[in-house]
């Protein structure tokens, strides 16, 4: 049984999703999915404390031996982002039953679980495997269920953000097919870890070059990084809630983490930084990024959709510590995927709370929620000044540690910017808290009461992981040193 | 050093030293709980603070005057720790931040019964976490925990700045923490992470932790953005905050916008410069003739609005932000005298300040007058409030009867040490200014000559708690000038600590 976790952390979900069908009531195929999502959590843990121990784990499909049969490969940044992904789902699930209940005709109850069992099946199939062309199958599992979600969004816009949103994924998705395919056609080999050992004897050719030009591209356009990222806040705002904090949390993580795979094991940290000019792009779009969407997430009107080019200038964080190309840098990053799945999942489960009671989350909205529903806002504010990383909060964690690789590496300017990011999150997060707590409350808003504990209560596990891990980050940052050191150490 | 201290009979010093900060976020909760009973939840305010101060003179009884006590509460990030310390410094401000924190508890009753103000529940609670966050900046034994409180009590205090909910008090809100923020999130957090990667650890040292490694140049740049980072100081040109902060209650512009927020901004500048560079590394520093001159320009052009301020709790935030850069002076001159200057000055204005501000208050409650020009006369109305206004402006100046006297004359030594002559000139010609603009009003209140203003000859003096706040701080400036040597011990104890040769 244990020998099997790697594959049933994907093959769970997977099967658990066409098992809903059978289910019939609401309710009871919430628990289903709940139950699901509980398991990959607990096996993911399994599967971390196993990599702490003894290392990285191979386990080959079918009993196929890599490089003919599919290997799935569990190191150290698979494990951690595992944990990321099944931990947040299974917090965001719990709050699924009452928010959907809400949001979506009792009809489509039965679709939602289905798809939101085959987007986390393959989320984790990514994260898992070890080869890429199963890496594209399942991106594609886990991009055609998350347009699906998107477009059970109760307004009209939804399913043109959907549509957009399918475009975008599509061209990615194609792009890094092309890339796989080119890196196959001069390898002969589809096994990440076979690749990397192939690719420094060719990597001179053209084909290896283009080949990585492709990959990278397709993957910025599935992250949203700045000027990619015009699909995201539509596709954010109009989803239902839980999708929302589903995508908003895990789904531009698992982007990334294709990013890290590709550039440091497949690649290899030398290569990519020295054939592209990888760290002036990433650190260009990346500042540009931060400042822009941060400054775009001060006009927004919806929340929803503040809180969405808030994510995008996060992601562009995220890059940006990833340009510095050093371990401080590198753990920034790694860091930060945990922190702001932390942040973005409590924020927009908090908002799911207000979707539940007011219909919507536009700013004008908020008058007066400060007093009407006291919990709900007090963990937006929360999460807000994660977001904005105050001490003692997740964020300031994440800062502290660009911040310390900024310098290190002599970038001072970067430093400021970033600092300079961090004061827009104030403007952003400040608008939301001065209209629910100045402003008077609407007419017919004085009935408005807090939001049911089923939600209260995941939105607060989430924010008081925020403060938890922003007081005691020894365990975040045990994991990522090691698995920072791995990557730029070359292989895994 | 040990006495027969009850409390230590019962509590060790460990204990002593975090109940300082648990204490006051206990009582929020009891606040909280007492919120449908005011004297309950008022009570409950008072008890609190009186036994903030007895935890802050045991501590100050128990120990003697070094870094010997050291609390580690949690590690955040290796080797950056959530720790306390006492020294004389953290001492000095503790006992002043409880002592007026227990004044002001008495004096807000008196305030927000006699205006009805609404929401005094959060009012009461919102404060207590100041006053926590506030031991917390006092004791913080590095510059991680320094920064960790300095931040919670910017977002604890705006919840009381806008505690008028309006308009005003939003724009004045966004003013306060827009500077305050800004400053400490670019240039402190910058200045405290480059701190970190040059001399590799944040905890104070007596006699600095840079060492003789460091590079000069760096350092230099590194007490800039400290300078420029600790917004509170209301160093020119980020001294907005202060008179934007005074949209709200007297009782918070008392304790917090002239003691507890203003003081834990140059009490961290005294820190820094005592504890990080230490007074030796201080004077080879390119920049801090430079901040010297952007100080005595804070001064200076403080003093300089404040004349032309009408609104009473502007000016005094003016003469405000005038004296902090005093302080701040003290700080970088780094010898002896400016030390003891900077410690003393910290404590005395403290008390002349909170005075003016009772007043200010008082005067509120009674007459509803906000503007300096129609309090003329108004000395017969209130002889007790404008004398203790008279006695108050005193020790802001710096004249005898008063302990202001105290610090002026060592910061005058400091600056003849430093042989900053221009800074001389600066410092007597913002007295002259302070003359002017505090001693004027007191005297235009008993002598009002032909001026129009009111003439109603009845007493009527502001409510009892409210008197009786005004009466202990004026007291203590007058007590303070007598018997001066127990501040003076503190102050100078910082400057033996600094370890070495004392300069």
């Amino acid at each position: 049984m244990i020998a099997q976790l790697p594959i049933l952390q994907v093959i769970v979900p997977l099967l658990a999703a066409p098992c809903c069908l059978l289910v019939g009531r609401s309710k009871l195929l919430w628990f289903f999915a709940l139950l699901a999502s509980a398991m990959t959590f607990v096996i993911s843990l399994v599967l971390l404390q196993q990599v702490q121990e003894s290392g990285t784990i191979h386990y080959s499909l079918g009993g196929w031996s890599a490089p003919f049969g599919i290997e799935y490969r569990i190191d150290l940044l698979n494990a951690y982002l595992l944990l990321i992904v099944s931990s947040i789902t299974s917090i965001i699930l719990l709050t699924a039953h009452a928010s959907i209940t809400a949001e979506l005709n009792e009809n489509k109850h039965k679709l939602f679980y289905v798809v939101f069992l085959l987007c986390l099946a393959g989320m984790l199939g990514i994260i898992a495997t070890g080869d890429a062309f199963n890496l594209f199958v399942f991106l594609e599992i886990s991009a055609l269920s998350s347009y699906t979600l998107i477009a059970l969004g109760q307004k009209r816009q939804a399913l043109t953000a959907a549509f957009r949103y399918l475009l975008v994924g599509t061209l990615g998705a194609s792009f890094i097919l092309i890339g796989i395919g080119l890196m196959y056609m001069v390898t002969g080999t589809l096994n990440m870890f076979d690749l990397s050992e192939r690719l420094p004897q060719v990597e001179e050719s053209r084909t290896v070059v283009t080949a990585f030009s492709f990959l990278i591209l397709g993957v910025c356009l599935k992250l949203a990084l700045f000027p990619l990222h015009w699909w995201l806040p539509n596709a954010y705002a109009y989803a239902p809630s839980v999708v929302s904090a589903l995508l908003a949390a895990t789904a531009t993580k698992v982007a990334i983490y294709i990013l890290l795979r590709f550039i440091f094991t497949v690649f290899g940290g030398e290569f990519s930084f020295t054939t592209l000019p990888l760290q002036e792009i990433l650190s260009v779009l990346g500042i540009a990024g931060v400042l822009t969407a941060s400054v775009m997430a001060i006009y927004q009107q919806n929340v929803k959709q503040l809180f969405a080019y808030s994510s995008v200038a996060q992601i562009a964080y995220m890059m940006l510590a990833l340009a510095m190309n050093s371990t401080n840098g590198l753990i920034a990053t790694l860091l930060h995927l945990f922190n702001h799945a932390l942040m973005k999942g409590a924020l927009f489960l908090a908002l799911a709370g207000v979707m539940y009671r007011l219909g919507s989350v536009e700013l004008t909205q908020f008058a007066g929620l400060g007093k009407r529903m006291p919990w709900t806002m007090a963990a937006i504010v929360i999460g807000g000044l994660s977001l904005i990383g105050l001490p003692l909060t997740v964020g300031f964690i994440s800062k502290w540690y660009l911040l310390r690789a900024a310098l290190e590496n002599g970038w001072w300017p970067l430093a400021i910017f970033i600092l300079l990011g961090s004061l827009l999150a104030v403007v952003y997060v400040w608008r939301i808290v001065e209209t629910a707590y100045f402003s008077p409350a609407k007419a017919g808003h004085n009935q408005i009461k807090e939001a049911p504990l089923r939600l209260l209560l995941p939105t607060w596990i989430l924010v008081l992981a925020n403060l938890y891990f922003g007081c005691d980050a020894s365990f975040t940052i045990a994991v990522t040193e090691l698995t920072a050191q791995a990557l730029l150490g070359g292989a895994p | 050093m040990i006495t027969g201290n009850v409390l230590s009979a019962f509590i060790s010093n460990e204990w002593q030293l975090q109940l300082t900060i648990l204490l006051p976020l206990a009582a929020t909760l009891a606040i909280r709980l007492a919120h449908k009973r005011p004297n309950v939840r008022e009570a409950i305010s008072l008890v609190t603070s009186a036994m903030l101060v007895l935890l802050s003179y045991s501590l100050y009884r128990n120990l003697s005057l070094g870094f010997e006590l050291k609390l580690v509460w949690f590690e955040v990030i290796p080797g950056l720790e959530l720790s306390f310390t006492t020294e004389p410094l953290a001492l000095l401000f503790a006992l002043m931040a409880s002592f007026l924190w227990l004044v002001t508890s008495i004096y807000s009753i008196g305030y927000m019964r006699g205006l009805r103000e609404s929401g005094q529940t959060r009012f009461y609670q919102f404060f207590a976490i100041a006053i926590a966050t506030v031991m917390g900046i006092a004791f913080a034994a590095n510059l991680f925990t320094l920064f960790v409180f300095y931040e919670l009590l910017t977002l604890s205090t705006y919840p009381l700045v806008t505690h008028a909910g309006d308009d005003k008090a939003k724009s004045g809100g966004r003013t306060y923490l827009a500077l305050l923020l800004s400053t400490s999130f670019i240039f402190f957090m910058l200045a405290i992470m480059g701190t970190w990667l040059v001399a590799g650890t944040l905890d104070f040292a007596p006699g600095g932790i840079f060492g003789h490694q460091a590079a000069p140049g760096t350092c230099a740049v590194l007490l800039v953005l400290f300078i420029l980072g600790i917004g509170k100081a209301a160093v020119v040109p980020f001294h907005r905050w202060l008179p934007a902060a005074m949209v709200a209650p007297t009782p918070v512009s008392a304790l917090l916008h002239a003691v507890a927020v203003v003081k834990g901004g140059v009490f961290t500048i005294l820190k820094v410069c005592s504890y990080i560079f230490g007074l030796e590394l201080m004077p080879d520093l390119v920049s801090s003739q430079a901040l010297l001159y952007l100080a005595g320009a804070s001064v200076f052009l403080a003093s300089l609005v404040a004349m032309r301020q009408d609104n009473l709790k502007k000016r005094l935030a003016y003469s405000t932000i005038s004296q902090l850069g005093y302080v701040t002076i003290a700080a970088l001159l780094a010898n002896n005298a400016g030390v003891i200057a900077g410690g003393m000055h910290m404590v005395i204005h403290a008390f002349g300040k909170i005075t003016l501000f009772f007043c200010a208050g008082a005067i509120v409650i009674r007459t509803g007058k906000k503007q300096i020009s129609q309090m003329a006369g108004l000395g017969r109305q209130m002889p007790f409030t404008m004398v203790a206004f008279f006695i108050a402006s005193l020790a802001i100046i710096g004249l005898p009867p008063t302990a202001g006297v105290w610090s002026k004359w060592f910061l005058l030594q400091g600056v003849l040490d430093a042989q900053q002559w221009l800074l001389l000139l600066v410092l007597c010609l913002s007295s002259l200014m302070s003359i002017f603009y505090l001693l004027a009003i007191p005297v235009r209140a008993f002598f009002p000559g032909s001026e129009p203003g009111p003439r109603s000859s009845v007493r009527q003096e502001a409510p009892l708690p409210v008197l009786i706040a005004i009466g202990i701080s004026t007291l203590a400036c007058l007590l303070l000038f007598l018997f001066p040597q127990p501040l003076f011990d503190l102050a100078a104890a910082v400057t033996t600590t600094q370890g070495g040769e004392v300069r």
